[in-house]
């Protein structure tokens, strides 16, 4: 199972992760060599199976809308801190409408 | 000095009786990791307050009269190491990625709040492969951890660094993650005890995410029964995490040394498809002797089929690149991460942060996973890999029904070199061949030394895993057999 690099070029667009050449080389070969190997589940017959959706047979596990944790002391503070761009007790983003 | 060599179980006795004190015990991890940790780099951070929370436990105790002491929580006063993927308010959490090189934890997981609520005492943030995706810890971002039996050799991953650290006596316990194997492979390629409980026992709340349906954080310790300690101070269900099955009451282990029954009434099954091609024959020797051991003891022991063996890596390598590659789309430098000074829009902000931030293996699984989610290719590959799941679970499930453990080795060879595996990412994912099924399937396993290579003096590890939800007789029979076998 090959993917050209177009493919990848597409899929790094997806992923937002910038690639310089040599990595799109890299990722060419690695990708298509992982994806050979998974190809053999196609040897399972999986025609009356139900897919598994996570890891437990838990289903519509809720709780009470409500806050819970009683202490969000100076968390905004803690937010913003962590943000690498901001200014004052707003996160800062580059212009989203170009 | 030697405070440090004792179990969790040790330490918390002699913390009770008053033999020494629980700024005696942390220092002497700590000078323990001043004179290897430079070598083995199995912390990524000993935290400096380390000794401050030593104090306060002195200090607690020192009000406390009999009746106070013999109500201690069983993890007071006990120093833990912490898997760096595993938030701590107030301290930093890297996951071993650049991309997190700065970023501070702004709450507690679940598991630590419970532990902090029973005045357990963490001494720093051990080394992972970045993200959790390895099997070696040389992914990760700053610098991979050596294995104490030989320090030409990986410990193992991705949690090597907690494995190391339990292993060189630089902690009494520490937690890790494990998705396809992570807690229980450096557990046998270090020669210590690691439990992946089932899904959905412990929260995986404040645990950063790598594959949410098979995520879970566990213990690495020195015996089975300080496993036993750690898991029950962590199990439970937990309001933050909706993954997680709040428990059942547990056995409790046998308070005299051996159940009189044990082990005659227990049915092992030893999967043949694990015992094939690949296996290395020093550990092939070491794991059946183990069996032998545990059979003359009165365990009936036989070969059984898991059909789907052979289809759970590729699964496994469709459904965690694909859960990864959801799962770090949020690392985009907005609210946390990499500043990228030469971005010049929005977009850039996002493709060139995360460029720099990742390292090559969360890449290529990031690009793998969003292919296999892809318009046109999520039918082909990742719900295919959901239904060949189900049958890989069914086949536990039918085991089950004839036996009561699955044993087979943890590992298809015992550590390998740094730098053995590199080249290669496929023969890299080799190395989790015994462990991904279990993910997959959700059950528990305990990965417990049964002995070492002679050639190279390497650890060697059994795997057992037990049924679902069922870690109370998994631990019974592993603290049994862990008598029987060494």
């Amino acid at each position: 199972m090959s993917i050209t690099r177009k493919e990848v070029e597409h899929i790094a667009h997806l992923a937002r992760i910038e690639l310089n050449e040599e990595e799109k080389t890299k990722f060419e070969k690695e990708l298509s060599a992982i994806l050979e190997f998974v190809k053999k589940l196609n040897e399972v017959d999986t025609d009356n199976v139900e897919p598994m959706t996570g890891g437990t047979s838990l289903e519509n596990a809720t709780r009470p809308d409500e806050q819970i944790d009683k202490t969000l002391d100076n968390m905004v503070g803690k937010l913003i801190e962590a943000a690498p761009d901001k200014k004052g007790r707003w996160v800062k983003v580059k212009s989203v409408f170009n | 000095m030697i405070l440090n060599t004792l179990t969790i179980k040790q330490a918390s006795e002699g913390l009770r009786k008053k033999e020494f004190s629980a700024t005696e015990l942390v220092s002497s991890c700590l000078e323990s990791i001043r004179e290897k940790d430079g070598n083995l780099h199995a912390y990524l951070e000993v935290f400096q307050d380390a000794l401050d929370q030593a104090k306060k436990a002195d200090e607690q105790i020192s009000q406390y009269r009999n009746i106070e002491m013999s109500r201690l929580p069983p993890l007071f006063g006990i120093p833990l190491a912490i898997k760096d993927n595993i938030l701590i308010a107030g301290k930093r959490c890297t996951a071993s990625s650049k991309i997190l090189e700065n970023y501070t934890a702004s709450y507690d997981a679940t598991v630590i709040r419970k532990l902090k609520n029973q005045g357990a005492i963490f001494l720093g943030k051990t080394n992972l492969d970045e993200f959790a995706m390895g099997s070696s810890t040389e992914n990760s971002g700053f610098g991979p951890t050596k294995n104490p039996y030989d320090q030409t050799r990986v410990p193992g991953g991705s949690s090597g660094g907690s494995a190391a650290a339990v292993s060189a006596n630089l902690c009494l316990g520490a937690l890790g993650s494990d998705t396809g194997g992570s807690i229980r492979q450096p557990a046998a390629f270090c020669g210590v005890i690691g439990l992946k409980p089932t899904y959905g026992r412990v929260s995986r709340h404040g645990l950063i995410a790598m594959a949410s349906s098979l995520d879970q954080i566990g213990p690495l310790t020195k015996t089975v029964e300080d496993a036993k300690i750690l898991f029950e101070a962590i199990a439970g269900g937990d309001p933050f995490d909706a993954t997680a099955v709040a428990s059942n009451s547990s056995n409790q282990l046998p308070v005299t040394n051996s159940d009189p029954d044990f082990p005659k009434k227990i049915r092992i099954g030893a999967p043949k498809e694990f015992f094939s091609s690949g296996l290395d024959a020093e550990v092939e020797k070491i794991v059946k002797s183990a069996l032998k051991k545990l059979e003359k003891a009165g365990a009936k022991i036989k070969e059984i089929s898991l059909p789907h063996s052979k289809y759970a890596l590729p699964a496994y390598y469709i459904v965690v690149p694909s859960e990864v590659s959801a799962n770090l789309a949020r690392f985009d430098s907005i609210r946390y991460g990499l500043p990228e000074a030469s971005a010049k829009n929005l977009w850039e902000v996002y493709t060139k942060s995360r460029a720099l931030g990742f390292g090559p293996e969360v890449k290529r699984r990031i690009m793998l996973g969003t292919y296999t989610l892809s318009a046109g290719y999520y039918d082909a590959y990742y719900l295919k890999a959901q239904k060949v799941r189900q049958l890989i679970r069914q086949d536990f499930a039918k085991a089950f029904t004839e036996v009561d453990f699955i044993i087979g080795p943890t590992t298809p060879t015992p550590a390998f070199k740094l730098g053995e595996k590199n080249n290669d990412p496929l023969q890299m994912y080799l190395a989790d061949i015994y462990t991904v099924a279990v993910n997959l399937s959700g059950a528990p396993a305990l990965s417990l030394p049964a002995g070492y290579t002679e050639t190279t003096k390497l650890p060697v590890g059994l795997q057992i895993i037990g049924g679902w939800f069922k870690e109370d007789q998994l631990l019974n029979f592993a603290a049994q057999a862990e008598k029987l076998i060494i």
